[in-house]
């Protein structure tokens, strides 16, 4: 029933197929939360996909078709998309979504339809156990310990955590526990609130209580900037240090004066006029700049758009190579085998966050090259190495 | 075969071969609905049938499906063992959450089932066990002997299967002695009461089979997705539920299914159109979905199967009014023993009522003795409401003793009351207007059998079914509405109506029939066919006391009259001595003006 | 726990709680007159606080085409059932009414957007757009079903919410907005707490509003009015008073409200299009301990869940709701235990 209303509406609205296309299409399929609490992410992540389409639409001569879903942020509706995408639009490849859970969701229809996943967050699987999919996000292990090694550097032994009360707060949290004793600094509190929270006061007033040296938080988009505005209130002195979930441009809008001299780790995209000459990711970060303005009409001011273009540049060149092989074709499913087989062996993928090196049986693909160190001086990230 | 029948077999074939024709996602697709319809069952029932608006389905849908996920993932064990245990915490929650909420009324309940299904939920999410807030994963598909079910086609049969026994077991028990109850929830606690029933318990049974098939939905979904994670069980879940279950209609069980299947199609197809007409089509489903289902509730709102039941009555209106064949082979109830004409039956001893300050009833003994009809007067404020309810147990007793076929029933609860033997009727008439004549009569019999739940859901109990069917015909042919049965109670005039209650009391076979004011608001001729109705009865053993305001209607019929005043005992006797009595004429007249004898008054 | 703590927490909890009241007040105002539990009340309080901050950046909120829209829906729905009962002659005033008084707001609105208009300027116009917005969309969507059940209308309110929080992201996007506070300032409390001027507002707010009210009930017709029909519908009809006519003024009054709280709350918490349904929630429990009929209780109620909530914040954040709504429960065991309920109001369901 629904190929038929598709199908319809599809001739209804009188689009011109080319009639090229003798040679197969390549499909990739989207599932973001456009709706929902991870709207201020997915939201993003659409727009970045879309500048990644404008900026390579072609792969070795075949045109690249774009399905976008929204699944609402709930990890139910992501898996449905996720079959929905494999089994009607007869995607290559899944890439998706803006929530660890509905990430998670994807993934295992992926693993059970065998269709390679390029993930835009961190997934906490086992790689073990799922050998379809990986991710262009950097590990939270790899952040985290960025700030541990600068606290440490500042002589912070105390800090208090607070994050959200989600997957993305226990990831934070996880890293931090395992980076901060090794580096003899003692984790006082893992204090939760909502994204949806009003006020965070008892939270807030429990961590001063403590007098720790300094506070990580862990939330992300406007909702992660709750704690910077309420230790401000409360007249905290120490530094207050984020993750890469909270660069974002509403963020600093929303954190205002609170927000100044806030260090946090981030793909080094979000600061590529700041960086030196020679560092690899530069060229690629200003391109990605260009193009999603001119797409968007809007400049990019965050991180998670530019997870999109990676993960399309990663596929790119997966695909690349396996069109070049000419053995098999997009659609089939020993193209898909393929694909992913390329997608694990990828090497040196230069792209806006960092250098992808796949290998199978790793989620993750890059090094100290996809880091950076920031500050928030007055609106603006600062490169702070 | 009738349309209907018809109907439900060309249903059955096409779901049957839907997916041989259909694409996987399609049938992945009906796979949810299935699984939305099994919660939005309990919801019709719990809901629909019994009035208790439930805010956290949801959450019982997580218990079950979390503890499959933690048995088969942590402790390895096999996905049949998952749905016993799923199914057994879901049933102890349900029951520890009923016993403490389910007697909140009014909007309290409603908004402690927010409460608990909030807090449930919340609850996944934080517990390490379960993986906090990233959940279980790879929970192992089901498997039938060597076969696994990991297919969503395979998963499609046993989920259409499960649903379709679901519907079954429901229907099934709609239409027996369980069922009326339950469908006598909205009628008031007082009214399940004065057929043996505890209002309470009924509800209580209710929510817990609503929880279990939300929980065997939680299962199917485990198994399904292999994944499971907190936010598919929260309030916003359940809230789609509740929207499935009134846009299908809450007053039919197929509502469930119509309801599942529109919400969850939908929204499918919206995400598919959407996206074509609009840059920016994703986040306008939601929007549009919302308009439509406003459009929706504003055209049908008794959802769309009341629509299409409101049409289908309509056109096969001549189908309705064919009675179901009679079996009279059915082995009559036993009956109680009348006790023997003369014996006291009913007796009153220095009955006492205060509210606060305020005496109500003050002292007031009196007899009703076996085969005859006392009736209980007064002018108004006399305190005879407040005796009828301190006899039937409605109210408890401040001091005095009442004592029943020579047992003390001072201080007992009006269901144990009403097994003993005491039937009632009420000022204001108690039916449940869209159950049929026979069903409203039926439920007065429900203390004189005893099929429970379980064996009305599998269709034990057809012999019990048929003996209480043959004692409701029974007491409809006696009060003169044979051949009726399948009316609705609502259709009837109120002078009926009060007839039909009366019945349903008689249906209990009482020993003490007591009514409350049964001529007000009748006319004339009603009133004549009551009076006349209950002379038979009276002739045929039936003792009654009946409390009423219209002297005329009472002095004809009554072999002795009790007159209250104030909340004490006036003057007890037979009528013609009641009526000369002076202090009476004084107490309803107002002055000492004597009344001319044999006047037509 | 010290002191200095519980009274930092009781003040963020009283400041709360505040806002719960007045929401609070507004749900059981709608509810008595129209027994709609009104769901959306909390997503105009949305966006009121979205407009506003979108006046101070210098954007055009989105709201006045929204308005401009229901006003549009509201006149052909309601010429077309004026003309059904064949009143043609109230069609004028019925224009003027639903049509030309909600585009005075939208006027305005247009007219000092992107401009440097004065705060209080822009706060007043901020507010006067979002009243129409709950009789606007009360008198599109709820009217035509004015007589269903209690759990239809609730239903359909509930639609009504994810109407208008899907449109709040639409308009405004996923992320938040704070705006500048309304008054500077602090007072600081012996023992050296600061009291910050936009808190007290808040709290005077809510006892100056909660005032008007009881005054509003008990002294003006019109408040009698809107009791009369709360009480018995059918008997306000008889001595004359329109029930359309008293839901049309509950539920402006209410639109006002909302609009109020928004600018209140705006400047101390971040909004968002979806933060409606939380501070509706806990309003809705509020109501519900003050039984959708008690102002005086519903009050209490407001005032008890932001205390609680504050301190459960401090205990716990992430169990913070499950002790709010766990601690919920015996208090409704309570409230039912107290009021006696009537079984004569239970309602049948629609067939």
């Amino acid at each position: 029933m629904n190929k038929l209303i598709r199908t319809a509406a599809l001739a209804a609205s009188a689009m011109a197929l080319a009639a090229s296309a003798l040679a197969a299409d390549l499909k990739v399929g989207l599932s973001v939360s456009l709706s929902g609490p991870n709207s201020s992410l997915g939201i993003p992540y659409a727009k970045g996909m879309q500048a990644a389409l404008a900026y390579k639409g072609e792969i070795a001569g075949r045109k690249v078709q774009l399905i976008v879903l929204d699944d609402a942020s709930d990890p139910t509706t992501a898996g449905r998309n996720a079959r929905k995408l494999i089994e009607e639009d007869k995607v290559d490849v899944l890439m998706g979504t803006s929530g660890v859970p509905a990430a998670i969701a994807m993934a295992q229809v992926g693993k059970e339809a065998k269709v390679p996943m390029i993930g835009l967050t961190p997934i906490s699987i086992e790689a073990a156990d799922n050998p379809w999919v990986m991710t262009v996000a950097q590990p939270t292990q790899l952040m985290v310990d960025a700030v541990v090694e600068r606290m440490k550097r500042n002589g912070v032994k105390t800090v208090g955590y607070i994050g959200f009360t989600d997957a993305w707060g226990d990831l934070v949290y996880n890293a931090l526990m395992k980076a901060a004793e090794p580096a003899g600094i003692k984790v006082l509190t893992n204090e939760r609130y909502a994204r949806a929270d009003a006020s965070v006061t008892g939270q807030i007033l429990k961590i001063v209580a403590l007098r720790p040296d300094a506070v990580m938080t862990g939330g992300a988009g406007t909702p992660g900037a709750l704690p910077f505005l309420a230790l401000a209130e409360r007249g905290f002195k120490g530094g207050v240090y984020g993750q890469h979930g909270l660069i974002n441009p509403d963020f600093v809008r929303v954190a205002g004066a609170a927000g100044n001299g806030a260090l946090m780790p981030t793909g080094p995209v979000i600061v590529a006029e700041q960086l030196p000459a020679d560092h690899p990711t530069k060229k690629m970060a200003l391109d990605f700049r260009a193009v999603f303005q001119k797409v968007n009409n809007a400049p990019s001011t965050d991180a998670f758009s530019a997870y999109s273009f990676d993960g399309w540049l990663v596929f790119a060149d997966a695909a690349g190579r396996v069109l070049q092989g000419g053995k098999t074709e997009p659609g089939t499913a020993e193209f898909r085998v393929a694909l992913r087989d390329a997608i694990m062996s990828t090497k040196e993928v230069v792209g806006t966050h960092g250098v992808y090196n796949f290998k199978p049986g790793n989620l993750y693909g890059v090094d100290q090259r996809a880091r950076v160190i920031v500050k928030l001086e007055n609106g603006q990230w600062k490169l702070a190495p | 075969m009738s349309p209907r029948q018809l109907w439900l077999g060309a249903l059955v074939l096409a779901l049957a071969i839907a997916p041989q024709l259909l694409g996987n996602f399609a049938v992945s697709l009906l796979n949810d609905v299935g699984i939305g319809a099994l919660v939005a069952l309990g919801l019709v029932l719990l809901t629909g049938v019994g009035g208790a608006t439930s805010f956290g389905q949801a959450a019982f849908v997580g218990i079950s499906a979390y503890g499959t996920a933690w048995l088969t993932t942590a402790q390895g064990a096999s996905p049949w063992l998952g749905l016993l245990f799923g199914l057994g915490l879901t049933a102890l929650a349900a029951l520890a959450i009923g016993m403490l909420t389910l007697r909140l009324g009014g909007h309290f309940l409603p908004l402690s089932t927010i409460a608990w299904g909030l807090s449930i939920a919340l609850l996944f999410g934080n517990m390490d066990s379960l993986g906090r807030h990233t959940g279980l994963s790879n929970i192992p598909p089901l498997k039938l002997g060597g076969w696994s079910l990991a297919d969503p086609r395979s998963m499609y049969y046993l989920i259409w299967l499960l649903l379709g026994l679901a519907f079954l077991f429901c229907r099934n028990l709609m239409a027996s002695r369980p069922g009326r109850a339950i469908r006598g929830l909205r009628g008031g606690s007082t009214l399940l009461a004065s057929v043996g029933a505890d209002a309470f318990r009924v509800r209580l049974t209710l929510f817990v089979l609503a929880a279990l098939l939300a929980g065997l939905a939680g299962w199917l979904y485990a198994h399904m997705n292999r994944f499971v994670s907190p936010s598919p069980f929260d309030v916003r879940a359940s809230i789609e539920y509740l929207l499935m279950a009134v846009a299908g209609g809450l007053g039919q069980l197929t509502g469930a299914l119509v309801g599942s299947a529109l919400v969850l199609i939908l929204k499918n197809g919206l995400q598919d159109v959407l996206p074509l007409l609009t840059q920016r089509g994703g986040q306008l489903e939601g929007v549009v979905f919302a308009i439509l289902f406003i459009v929706l509730l504003q055209r049908a709102r008794s959802g769309l199967m009341g629509y299409a039941t409101r049409w289908w009555r309509r056109r096969f209106a001549a189908e309705a009014a064919q009675a179901v064949p009679v079996t009279s082979t059915a082995q009559p109830l036993p009956r109680r023993a009348l006790p023997a004409r003369g014996e006291a039956v009913l007796s009153v001893q220095g009955a006492v009522k205060r509210f606060g300050g305020l005496v109500a009833v003050n002292d007031v003994s009196f007899d009703v003795r076996a085969g005859e009809i006392v009736g209980l007067i007064g002018p108004n404020g006399a305190g005879k409401s407040t005796m009828f309810n301190l006899v039937t147990g409605t109210l408890p007793m401040t001091a005095g003793r009442v004592s029943f076929l020579g047992q003390d029933i001072t201080g007992l609860p009006q269901q144990r009351i009403a097994r003993l033997g005491l039937a009632r009727t009420f000022q204001h008439v108690k039916l449940r207007p869209h159950m049929s004549l026979l069903d409203n009569v039926a439920m007065g019999a429900h203390a004189r059998t005893g099929a429970g739940l379980l064996a009305a859901g599998l269709r034990l109990d057809r012999r019990e079914e048929a003996q209480i069917m043959a004692v409701a015909r029974q007491q409809l042919e006696r009060i003169g509405l044979a051949g009726r049965e399948h009316e609705l109670a609502g259709s009837l005039p109120l002078g009926t109506q009060r007839i039909l209650e009366i019945a349903r009391a008689l249906a209990a076979d009482p020993v003490l029939l007591v009514l409350d004011e049964p001529a007000a608001g009748l006319r004339r001729k009603e009133k004549q066919a009551l009076a006349d109705l209950l002379r038979r009865l009276r002739d045929e053993g039936v003792t009654i006391l009946i409390v009423e305001h219209d002297m005329d209607f009472v002095m004809k019929l009554v072999d002795r009259l009790v007159v209250m005043t104030f909340g004490s005992k006036l003057v007890e006797g037979v009528p013609a001595a009641v009526r000369a009595d002076p202090q009476v004429q004084a107490a309803y007249l107002g002055s000492s003006v004597a009344v001319q004898a044999g006047g037509s008054s | 726990m010290t002191w200095d703590v519980a009274l930092i927490l009781a003040i963020d909890g009283l400041a709360n709680g505040a806002v719960y009241l007045l929401a609070g007040l507004g749900l059981v105002l709608i509810f008595s007159v129209t027994r709609v539990v009104f769901v959306p009340f909390g997503d105009v309080v949305a966006f009121a606080a979205l407009s506003l901050a979108a006046f101070e950046t210098g954007r055009t909120p989105a709201t006045i085409g929204l308005v401009a829209t229901l006003a549009s829906l509201a006149v052909v729905v309601e010429v077309v059932s004026l003309v059904r009962a064949g009143e043609l002659a109230r069609i004028p005033r019925a224009l003027v009414g639903w049509g030309l008084l909600p585009a005075l707001p939208c006027l305005a609105a247009w007219a000092i957007s992107g401009t440097a208009a004065p705060a209080v300027v822009r706060i007043v116009v901020a507010i006067a757009l979002v009243v129409p917005i709950t009789p606007l969309v009360a008198r599109v969507a709820l009217q035509p079903m004015a007589d269903a059940s209690v759990l239809v209308l609730l239903i359909a309110s509930l639609a009504l919410h994810f109407l208008l929080s899907g449109l709040g992201l639409l308009f405004f996007g996923p992320e938040g907005s704070r705006t500048g506070p309304l008054a500077e300032g602090a007072l600081t409390l012996p023992g050296g707490f600061p009291l910050s001027a936009q808190v007290m507002l808040m709290i005077a707010a809510a006892l100056v509003l909660s005032a008007m009210f009881y005054l509003l009930f008990e002294r003006t017709v019109a408040g009698k009015a809107l009791r009369a029909t709360a009480v018995n519908r059918v008997g306000a009809r008889l001595v004359g008073i329109r029930p359309a006519r008293t839901a049309l003024l509950a539920y402006t009054l209410a639109g006002l409200l909302a609009g109020l709280i928004g600018v209140l709350v705006a400047p101390v918490t971040t909004m968002y299009y979806d933060s409606g349904f939380l501070i509706g929630l806990k309003a809705f429990v509020a109501a519900i301990i003050g039984g959708l009929v008690s102002y005086p209780l519903t009050a209490v109620g407001a005032l008890a869940v932001g205390a609680v909530e504050s301190f459960a914040s401090f205990w716990s954040g992430a169990f913070k709701d499950v002790i709010v709504f766990s601690l919920l429960i015996p208090v409704l065991m309570l409230r039912s235990f107290m009021a006696r309920h009537d079984e004569e109001d239970a309602e049948e369901i629609d067939q």
